[in-house]
């Protein structure tokens, strides 16, 4: 192989590495402040594209105020599963809520082939994030680079918002203990919502980018982002935003570099991720970057 | 009280949820295609719907029941609803064999080889139909087919295209091509007018559709260059996948004139998108699963140029039933068919003609007057059903163009 072929591959591999990683962000988000594995997760990231597919198609809204749209559509959207399916079950067992999770996912996969169709449609994407930009043999799409910089952009805003405002220190105390922090005056249903709209927000984000980079659009788009971002997020150390970043890279690169290297193996690579998940999950359950006491976000 | 007053409001959202999306789904199926609906319930074809309430007596004796799986929603979801279209207009155009109402029963599978094998065990048990037509995709048919040749139900296949479909299932017929010849066609389209000397494939393993017709468009392109390396690389993925960029960067190298990446179409559209963003250049070939309008809103710019073999074209009427068909479907859809719906017409006048010709609804009698099909005149060719149940006919070889699937020739079976 030679060093430009590598290239090639290592930048597709960051490219959708750093997909990942957006997602993966919101996903752990979530977890870290309220302990809860969204399994719904996914399904927000469809609905998110099949947002801004409505709003450029049916309203004729320019691409960015479509996505802004959506963004905060499915920002509000987020809230409202919270209301509905998970703040009744605060108080009962952590499996119930987990349970009531994958009823949302299943609810909103079967909502989208109701109400959008079942048939595959293309998303739109404007000229800018398509763009070919060509370094000797190796070429590489403007959103290539645009993704991981959003990532790394939302990454960075993300922690500073949660290690350094009073909202963030709300949402720590939460996520460390919620009565503990009702009785020091925090609205923790206030904060709990929050938490629910800018995960989805995330959401949207990876939503559209994902969207842009995969123009395919169907109402079950979401469920194998939703898996292979929850992975990522575990690999990394599930609660930890940074280690949330770190896993979907690896994720990434690993699933590129595994065909690259081993062709014959290609129809593998989804099992290469769940088989990540399993190792992890014997010889480091709180991921790379989590820590024992895991706590903090 | 407060309490109260949100698990109020939590309830009211969520019927309110149901009420919008039971009025929407009510609306989507108002539409021809049945497109917003998901068939899972198993309930009629939306046009057999208002002829059989016509003749509203639900008691089987005056209605003959024919069951329709296909995929209405996945990743094949365009494909099962341009065919279901087709079967759609010929029973409006022909409802009535043996003096009776001819019912049809839709089920979706899914796009999915279990729910196809589910679909047909419903079909066959709970509506009691004598005869199923059915499926786009052939390892949808192969699934289903195993449970019809245990029940003894006959099944007519609109366009699946791998051999295995009929082969040793003697209640399997189909009125389309099969992967050999379309392999052939393909392989003598990049030798001979695209001079083509080396080719790269990349295969769906898990569709037998995509690895069968491959593996024919391999022997067939070694066969005619007479150079064993000619299939340069042999690069895989599977459905549902959506980054191809690993197999691709590995196919830049080698430099192939022509690409056969036969596959569903999104995946086709999305994976062609990449090889040109990655620079690569080469020609890339398919076979009829490309034909869906889908595929070039994707693929946009990138699959201008694509070539693939199809079924049925309407710049070419082959027979006077295909004018009619041509005319009656624009009127009905306002577009162009594509072959799929052709073929769903064609499959449903087979199964029309063969009721009539048995004299009965009775399963076994439709299996043997289809297995006697000849010179059938439909939509897309003449018919004629081979020892295997498989029709031979004419391919058809189109090409994108200013974002349009343009005619290219018509191409004969070997006699």
């Amino acid at each position: 192989m030679t060093f430009e072929l590598f290239l090639q591959h290592f930048i597709n591999g960051i490219s959708l590495g750093s997909l990942y990683a957006l997602i993966a962000i919101g996903y752990t988000m979530v977890y870290g402040i309220v302990r809860l594995i969204n399994f719904a997760h996914g399904d927000i990231i469809m609905l998110a594209a099949y947002f801004v597919f409505f709003g450029v198609g049916l309203f004729h809204m320019p691409w960015w105020l479509a996505a802004l749209f959506s963004i905060v559509l499915t920002a509000l959207v987020g809230m409202g599963i919270e209301k509905a399916a998970y703040k009744p079950l605060r108080d009962a067992p952590r499996i119930s809520i987990l349970i009531s999770a994958i009823g949302v996912s299943f609810f909103l996969e079967n909502f989208g082939i109701v109400v959008f169709g079942g048939r595959p449609q293309a998303f739109y994407s404007p000229e800018v994030f398509q763009r070919v930009i060509k370094l000797g043999n190796v070429s590489i799409i403007s959103l290539g680079i645009i993704i991981p910089i959003i990532a790394i952009t939302l990454l960075l805003g993300l922690v500073y918002v949660v290690n350094n405002t009073r909202t963030g220190m709300a949402m720590r105390a939460c996520s460390k203990d919620i009565d503990t922090a009702k009785l020091m005056g925090i609205d923790v249903d206030r904060i709990i919502s929050l938490t629910f709209g800018l995960g989805s927000a995330l959401a949207a984000v990876g939503g559209i980018m994902w969207g842009l980079k995969y123009p395919q659009l169907h109402p079950l788009i979401g469920i194998m982002p939703g898996l292979k971002c929850f992975i990522a997020a575990v690999v990394g150390g599930i609660g930890n935003i940074p280690g949330a970043m770190l896993g979907g890279f690896i994720l990434g690169l690993g699933e590129i570099l595994l065909v690259a290297f081993l062709p014959g193996l290609s129809g593998y690579r989804d099992a290469f991720a769940f088989v990540i998940l399993i190792l992890i999950l014997l010889f480091r359950p709180t991921g790379i970057l989590g820590e024992k006491v895991a706590e903090k976000v | 009280m407060m309490l109260g007053s949100r698990k109020k409001l939590i309830i009211i959202s969520i019927i309110f949820l149901l009420v919008v999306s039971a009025l929407l789904a009510g609306c989507g199926s108002k539409q021809a295609s049945d497109a917003g609906k998901p068939a899972e319930s198993g309930q009629q074809a939306s046009d057999s719907g208002k002829s059989g309430s016509a003749a509203s007596g639900e008691s089987s004796g005056d209605v003959i029941k024919v069951g329709v799986y296909e995929p209405m929603t996945g990743a094949s979801a365009a494909g099962g609803q341009m065919t279901v279209e087709g079967i759609n207009l010929a029973n409006e155009m022909f409802p009535e064999v043996l003096g009776k109402k001819i019912k049809l029963f839709l089920v979706d599978n899914k796009t999915d080889k279990t729910e196809a094998a589910n679909a047909v065990s419903r079909l066959i048990q709970q509506d009691k139909v004598s005869v199923i037509i059915g499926s786009y995709g052939s390892s949808l048919s192969m699934a289903g087919g195993q449970v019809a040749k245990d029940a003894g139900i006959p099944v007519v296949g609109c366009s699946p295209t791998n051999p295995l479909v009929t082969l040793n299932n003697d209640y399997y017929f189909r009125v389309c091509f099969i992967d050999p010849f379309q392999g052939k066609v393909m392989a003598k389209y990049a030798y001979n007018t695209l001079k083509a000397k080396k080719a790269a494939i990349i295969m769906d393993v898990s569709s037998d559709y995509s690895v069968g017709l491959s593996n024919y468009f391999k022997q067939a392109f070694v066969e005619l260059t007479g150079d064993k390396n000619a299939i340069v690389a042999e690069a895989k993925y599977k459905t549902g996948d959506q980054e191809f960029t690993a197999q691709l960067t590995g196919l830049k190298d080698l430099k192939p004139d022509a690409i056969f990446a036969p596959g569903n179409y999104g995946e086709s559209a999305l994976l062609i998108k990449q090889a040109r963003d990655l620079g690569i250049d080469a020609l890339f070939l398919g076979g009829d699963t490309y034909e869906a309008p889908e595929f070039i809103q994707i693929g946009g710019k990138a699959v201008e140029g694509v070539a693939f073999s199809t079924h049925y074209t309407a710049e070419a009427p082959v027979t006077e039933v295909s004018k009619q068909f041509l005319d009656a479907y624009k009127q009905k859809y306002g577009k162009d068919p594509t072959a799929f719906a052709a073929l769903g017409f064609d499959a449903y006048l087979v199964v029309r003609d063969a009721i009539e010709r048995a004299g009965s609804a009775e399963p076994k009698a439709i299996r043997d007057a289809l297995a006697k099909t000849q010179d059938f005149k439909g939509a897309t060719g003449i018919i004629t059903l081979d020892q295997n149940g498989d029709a031979n006919k004419s391919a058809v070889i189109k090409q994108v163009k200013d974002g349009k699937f343009v005619y290219i020739e018509t191409i004969q079976p070997d006699k």
